[in-house]
This record gives C-alpha cells, structure tokens and sequence, in this order.
C-alpha cells in the first residue's frame, strides 16, 4: 500500500537518535534495508538550524528523510516544526507528534487531530504518531490523514504490543489506510506480531540504537519484518481449542507384539 | 635531536597533554592557543573530568575504554587533585532496567545495596536501595588539572603563548600538533560538533566523595564533586553546532534530575550556566591523522577530552619522533649520495 503516493518496498522506518556514533547508525540503516529515515528536528535545531552537520550525514545516505515534530507539546510548536522540516528537508511529509505527558510520552490525541488538521490543509503529508483509539483515528482521518500511526506501547519502552485487540480492530476499521506500527517496540518478534497482524510496516529507533549491536540488531528486526508479512499474506490458521494431529492416528501401526 | 622543535596549536587538554608528552621525548615544544587565556574558548574548560572508562563502556566503543584505563595513572601522575575513589551509578526504582541495561554493557563494577551505599556516600542514605560501584575509577576538576598541566610545562621549559592566530605557512620546517577542536574543521571536513549543556552549583547540604550517574530513559545526567561543596551537573549531547546560551528545557531536566538525587540541590546556588561543543568525527572515535610531512592532528575525542587525552597524546608523540627521525634519516642519506 503507497505512503501518500509512494510505494515503498522495505516495511520498516528506522529512526536515527541515540546510536552510539552517526558511523553505527549508518551501518545500522544498511543492515535494515530502511529507505525511510526519521529525524528529530525541535531537539536537534536550536538558533542558526545548528544541527546541519548531523542533519547533512543523514540526507547522505540518500534515503527518503521523514522529519518529526518529536518534543512538541503544543499545535504551534508542532506546525512551527513542521513548516522548518519542510524547508530544511523539502518534503512534504511530517511525522506529527503532540506529546501531553513526559513521563510516557503519551500523545495529547486533542492536539494531534487539530495540528494534523492544520497541516493537512496546507498540504503536508501527514504521518500522526497516535494511540490505538479508534475514535482518535477516525477524526485523524477526517482531518486529512491518509496514513496512521499508531503506538504499540510507550517510545523506548521495548514493551511491545500492549493491546493486540485494539490494534487488530484498528485494521478492520481502515483498511484502506496504510498503517504503521510506531514505538514501544523492543525485539524483533514484537515487529513481527504487527506486520502478521497485518500492518504495512513497522517504525523503530531505541530498539536497534541502543542494543548491544545496532547493526546486529537492525537486521534481526528486518528479517522479522519479512517474516511477519510473509505469514500476513500466508494467511495464518486460527488458534483452536482442540488438538488436531498433522498426521491421521486412524490405522496407526499397532506397537508391542 | 633536540633543535627540532614542535608546535602544538591548542591548549585544551588535547593539546596540553600532547606537548608534555612530546617534551618527555626529549623534543622543543612550544604551545599556541586563540584564546585570550587557558580555557578560554574551548570544551575542555566545561568538561566533567571524569576518568570513568567503565561507565563510558557501558554506551560507548570498546576502543574508548581500552585507551582510557592507562589515562588514570597518568593523571595521578601528573596532576596531584586527581581523586581514585571509584564512581557510582544510581537509578529511581521505577528506573531500575536502566541499571540491568547499564550492566550488560560494561564491566568492572560492583553490584551493591543500601548499606555499602550509605557507607560510600552517607548523604545518599535511604536513597537508593541498588547502585552499581566502579571502584576503579577516578575523577579531577579540569579547571584544576589545566593549569596544573600548563605550570608543569612551563616548568619543563615549554611555552604557553594565548592570543595567537596560528597559520602553519609562517612554521616552515617544524612539525606542527593540531590540537584546536572543533575549529580544525576547516581541514577535518568530517568533524561535527555535538553540543553540551552544564551546570555548576554550589550546596553546603550535600557532601560527595565521588561523582554520580544517575541512568534516566530521557535524561541521563552525572554530578561531579569538585570540593569545597561545588558541583559540576552535566551534560546534553544533543546533534547540533548551536553556541547559543543553555535552554530552559535543558538546564529544567539536569536541575530536576539533580534534585532527584537529593532534594537539598534545589536550595543550591547556580554558578554557572554553560555550553560548549565537543569535536567529534562520525564514528565519535578519536584518531591521529598525518597530512602532509610535518602535520598531526589530534581530534574527534568528543566527550572524552580527559579520559582520552593521555592515550592520544603517547601515540601522537610516538609519530611525530617517528617523523623527525625518519625526515633527518632520509635528509642525511640525500646528502651522503649528493656528496658521492
């Protein structure tokens, strides 16, 4: 399913801080296979846009740059970051994060829909970091999203999918809407629980930035990725409540003498 | 040997530690900085001057902390406010997979409770009912151990010279150490700076023997006792080349993070609010890199100045006597054929 129009053939968004060095995390999109990256700018700009120099190491590696609004806690900080990311990036597309509570970095949904609005309307791609409400969805919809973003668990808090039933009911609804598993993912099986979900693509950072082996670890979560969509198109069986023996029992070979 | 004379452009530690070592092998050195005074200008005047290559292991290269074990001696040799009493990572409990984290990272640390923690830090009791100890390793105030180096090269017959614009084309046939940071730019097209943000503050309330981390998801910070109830709090590491004054949110987080540790920072006084940027290359490893015949530059030791500086200062020395002897080796077998 097309990102606003673009078809992407690697299932999984990597993002870029907390690597030990930008080296690593060069080496650790490679081993992804990730061709969309995710930049922070409000943490990195600061007065003059200073972050150029990380910045430019990032759009060396040639990849499709999807900026965020991480740290913003209100709409106009949100669209003020928005509006830089596009000069600074010249895309169109923005992962828009409103966060309320520090603590759990919960989204503030309120801020989100109205941010997501406003940034729709002047022709921004919008990517909104999201719970796994339904209704929050739904308004994200109406307000001109055409891809939706929603949280497994907390950013960074390698929990994984904390409401399998909320995300799967999430699917159903939007079928048509390319989702995203975002954050709170922390092994690569948790990827694969949301791809065989049926998720168009996972978006990671902590997870591969601050294991052992980054690198190691960006290619562990790859390969989930495959797996899980693999199983998704394999369409998987349902669980039963009864065994059910793969091969007959009837006729068996009689043991003993 | 001992007409051939060195030039060492920068007088951070980088640099203060690459002239001592290049005096100890018998060279003329002769130290120019910038600045308008020791510190003046560079990151090493904001460093923590934690010499804590365990911790550092925990998020960094194997390499950093293989370099900066032997840095320990060699600032209890060279500089006498060099403090051996171990450092001390702590974490609030609803924290504590942040210590696991830590831990599977690193080595040569002591797990221990509540009592071996009081017994280390008494004003910390009843804080903290797990830490980790890092018996080994050791910490200075940088504003100190500068000086300290500099007095020691004077004493050696080095000078120190501030105020001066250093062009290279002015130095024909010296070797030069380019020690200046994040300013070597203008050669090292590679070299980023990662900004950082720090705090002094001074507290009667509080006494600590040795500095503390405390792991954070978000802000992880380190609070370094520099005597006489001063405390050095640090530091961001946030990707950007900004000079500008330190932010609210910043300052907020180390204060607040500092108050987590004990609630008697919050009567502190501040004095000091500061940034600075640390030089660092795309793998925020170190190097030595030669260009041209007379050239060595000494750079990338991001936000390990102090632990790594020691390290870096042997293998530059080594080079540069490498370079000397192999240039008067070949001048002289040029001269011997000239004369067949």
């Amino acid at each position: 399913m097309p990102f606003y129009g673009v078809d992407l053939s690697s299932r999984l968004l990597l993002g870029t801080a907390r690597y030990p060095s930008p080296a690593v995390l060069g080496q650790a999109i490679k081993a992804s296979g990730a061709e969309v990256v995710t930049v922070s700018l409000r943490r990195e700009s600061g007065p003059g846009r200073a972050g150029q120099a990380f910045w430019s190491l990032v759009q060396e590696t040639g990849l499709r740059v999807l900026p965020n609004t991480a740290g913003c806690h209100t709409v106009k900080e949100a669209v003020t970051t928005a509006h830089m990311a596009r000069e600074l990036f010249d895309t169109k597309w923005i992962k828009l994060e409103v966060i309320r509570d520090d603590d759990t970095l919960q989204p503030d949904i309120f801020g989100l829909v109205e941010a997501a609005r406003v940034l729709s309307d002047e022709g921004f791609e919008v990517f909104p970091y999201t719970t796994e409400d339904l209704a929050v969805a739904d308004r994200l919809v109406e307000a001109g999203c055409r891809v939706l973003m929603p949280w497994g668990a907390p950013i960074g808090s390698a929990r994984g999918l904390n409401n399998v039933y909320g995300l799967r009911t999430l699917r159903a609804h939007f079928p048509d809407i390319p989702m995203v598993v975002d954050a709170g993912l922390g092994v690569p099986s948790h990827a694969a629980a949301a791809m065989e979900l049926g998720y168009d693509a996972v978006l990671l950072n902590t997870a591969v930035a601050e294991a052992g082996d980054p690198v190691g670890m960006a290619k562990a979560f790859a390969l989930a990725v495959d797996a899980g969509r693999l199983a998704h198109l394999a369409r998987p069986m349902e669980p039963r409540d009864m065994a059910v023996p793969s091969t007959p029992v009837f006729g068996k070979a009689a043991l003993g003498d | 040997m001992s007409e051939s004379k060195v030039i060492v452009v920068g007088a951070g530690v980088a640099g203060l530690a690459a002239a001592f070592e290049l005096v100890e092998r018998g060279l003329k050195v002769e130290v120019v900085d910038r600045g308008s005074a020791l510190g003046d200008g560079g990151c090493s005047w904001m460093a923590g001057g934690m010499l804590a290559p365990w911790c550092e292991r925990a998020s960094t290269d194997a390499s950093v902390a293989e370099l900066g074990a032997a840095s320990i001696s060699w600032w209890m040799s060279n500089f006498i406010g060099t403090v051996q009493s171990g450092s001390l990572v702590v974490a609030a409990s609803r924290d504590l997979p942040e210590l696991t984290h830590f831990a599977e990272r690193t080595e040569r640390y002591e797990w221990i409770d509540g009592d071996r923690i009081n017994a280390l830090e008494p004003d910390l009791a009843g804080r903290f009912r797990k830490a980790f100890y890092f018996p080994d390793e050791a910490h200075l105030d940088p504003r100190r151990a500068l000086p300290a180096l500099a007095d020691l090269l004077k004493y050696r017959g080095v000078q120190v010279r501030f105020g001066v614009d250093f062009h290279p084309a002015q130095e024909r046939g010296t070797q030069i150490v380019d020690c200046r940071g994040l300013a070597s730019r203008d050669v090292l097209k590679d070299l980023r700076g990662v900004r950082g943000e720090m705090l002094i503050v001074r507290s009667a309330d509080i006494t600590l023997s040795r500095p503390v981390r405390i792991l954070h998801p978000r802000i992880p910070l380190y609070i370094v006792p520099r005597g006489g109830g001063v405390f050095m709090i640090g530091a961001t590491m946030i990707e950007s080349e900004s000079h500008a004054g330190a932010s609210v949110r910043s300052t907020l987080e180390m204060l607040g993070a500092a108050c987590a540790l004990h609630p008697a920072f919050a009567e502190a006084e501040i004095l000091e609010i500061n940034t600075g940027l640390r030089p660092a290359f795309t793998t925020n490893l170190p190097a030595i890199r030669r260009i041209g015949s007379r050239t060595h530059f000494v750079n990338g030791l991001f936000r390990h100045g102090f632990l790594l500086a020691p390290a870096m200062a042997k293998q530059v020395a080594d080079a540069v006597l490498h370079q000397i002897q192999g240039t008067s080796d070949a001048g002289l077998r040029k001269r011997r054929s000239k004369g067949h």
